[in-house]
């Protein structure tokens, strides 16, 4: 069914049930994801895509679209706290571009760009935390992990459909955890998938890193916004 | 720190040949910009040599006084600007910091180092003694069968439990991530100062790696 919604004052016409974060892409305006993956069931747990519905805030990721809707993206406050949430990330984990192999293909780093980010307004915590080489392919840099869930849910061993990656503990000592006889079954394709899907660099292929060349890299080509608003289907 | 049956002299306070009075005239009408480096890698100084030929059309507008180009030891009167690069990881850094923020109307942070502590700050992961441990006393490197002793001097600033961003020891006023950052993106910043305009550093040139 075809409805009208309001997207930063623009009457737009889209179709119910739709994501919001998909039909603000077709219309041109950018929301920035990080557990997002178009196409798959959203997880709603990173909120970078936060904004105001009905003048409440909302994930982007987890709300369809519907008749009446009005939607703030581009609004100062919302704005502002779409970038506190990308700083939270940055302060909790040690993100230390200069030193990480996913930098310049790390949508973390980009969505960090994309907002705006020049400094965390809360303080680095410095968490210490151990990384974990155990499986033969992959190795876990947990310093990096933001909890986004994306391997969690969307990893699984093909023949069983267990979980590979799993979340242990809760709050302040979550840690991600790898199942390394499962891990050790991964065909090199899906290796390879579960290290690009992760959005920082806390899934890394092992023996891989650095390959292409500052100005040459995933996001320096193609920005993370050019990227998500080129995937419409109008 | 300081011993009283020690005579120390500074650098800043040996003589030093005096200015031409019309030449000082000129360049005390300019705006005034400090620069020093923290605990940093001297990237970042390096990386505002970057950009090349735009540094002579500044010079017309700016100053530089106490920075590693000049080798002044002090802030010789109040600047408008101050680029601080590194983050605070001894006592050294926090008196040469406060000193800044004395003199300068504007401070900014430049670089990872500054901003959030960077290479430096991979040892807050991990306790003082076990740093001063590896480094000194079980360094692989360490030469064999000599004395294994950790630094202690009152010449030699004492290090702080963990390293910290330029803006959790004083205020900051604007921030210049990168590792380093591009010269273009420092000069941007320099510009829009000298030039009164808002800073505004386009996501384009901003990087943090």
């Amino acid at each position: 069914m075809r409805i009208h919604i309001t997207l930063d004052g623009q009457s737009v016409i889209t179709r119910e049930g739709d994501m919001l974060v998909d039909v603000a892409a077709s219309n041109g305006v950018y929301i920035p994801t990080l557990c997002y993956v178009r196409g798959k069931p959203c997880l709603g747990t990173c909120r970078t895509c936060s904004v105001r519905v009905n003048g409440n805030i909302m994930a982007a990721c987890t709300i369809p679209v519907s008749d009446g809707m009005e939607v703030e993206v581009n609004e100062p406050e919302v704005t502002d706290m779409r970038k506190a949430l990308v700083e939270l990330l940055f302060s909790e984990g040690n993100h230390n571009c200069p030193s990480c192999e996913k930098s310049g293909r790390c949508e973390l780093q980009a969505v960090g760009y994309e907002v705006g980010m020049m400094v965390s307004r809360f303080p680095y915590k410095f968490t210490p935390r151990t990384r974990d080489y155990a499986s033969n392919a992959l190795w876990l840099e947990r310093d990096r992990c933001i909890f986004c869930q994306r391997c969690v849910e969307m990893i699984r061993d093909k023949e069983t459909g267990q979980k590979i990656f799993s979340i242990e503990s809760r709050g302040t000592q979550a840690t991600i955890e790898i199942d390394v006889e499962l891990a050790n079954r991964m065909p090199p394709e899906q290796v390879r998938e579960a290290a690009e899907l992760c959005p920082v660099g806390c899934i890394i292929e092992k023996s891989l890193g650095f390959n292409d060349p500052i100005g040459k890299r995933k996001f320096e080509i193609k920005s993370i916004r050019e990227r998500a608003l080129e995937r419409v289907d109008k | 720190m300081s011993d009283s049956t020690v005579t120390e002299i500074f650098s800043h306070e040996l003589p030093a040949t005096p200015w031409d009075p019309a030449k000082k005239e000129i360049e005390r009408a300019k705006i005034q910009v400090a620069m020093i480096g923290l605990c940093g890698c001297w990237g970042c100084n390096l990386s505002l040599l970057d950009i090349d030929e735009a540094i002579l059309g500044l010079l017309e507008k700016v100053t530089i006084t106490r920075a590693s180009f000049t080798d002044l030891k002090r802030i010789p009167h109040r600047c408008a600007i101050g680029f601080i690069e590194g983050g605070v990881a001894n006592e050294e850094n926090i008196e040469v910091l406060e000193h800044y923020r004395e003199n300068c109307d504007i401070l900014i942070s430049v670089g990872a180092c500054a901003v959030w502590g960077g290479t430096p700050a991979m040892r807050n992961m991990i306790p003082l003694e076990e740093c001063l441990s590896e480094a000194y006393i079980d360094s692989p490197t360490a030469v064999p069968g000599a004395k294994k002793v950790i630094p202690f001097h009152q010449d030699i600033p004492k290090i702080t439990t963990r390293v910290y961003p330029c803006h959790e020891v004083v205020k900051m006023d604007y921030f210049i991530p990168g590792c380093p950052p591009d010269g273009a993106a420092i000069l941007k910043v320099l510009d829009d100062l000298v030039n009164g305009r808002e800073v505004d550093l386009p996501k384009a040139i901003n990087r943090y790696d």
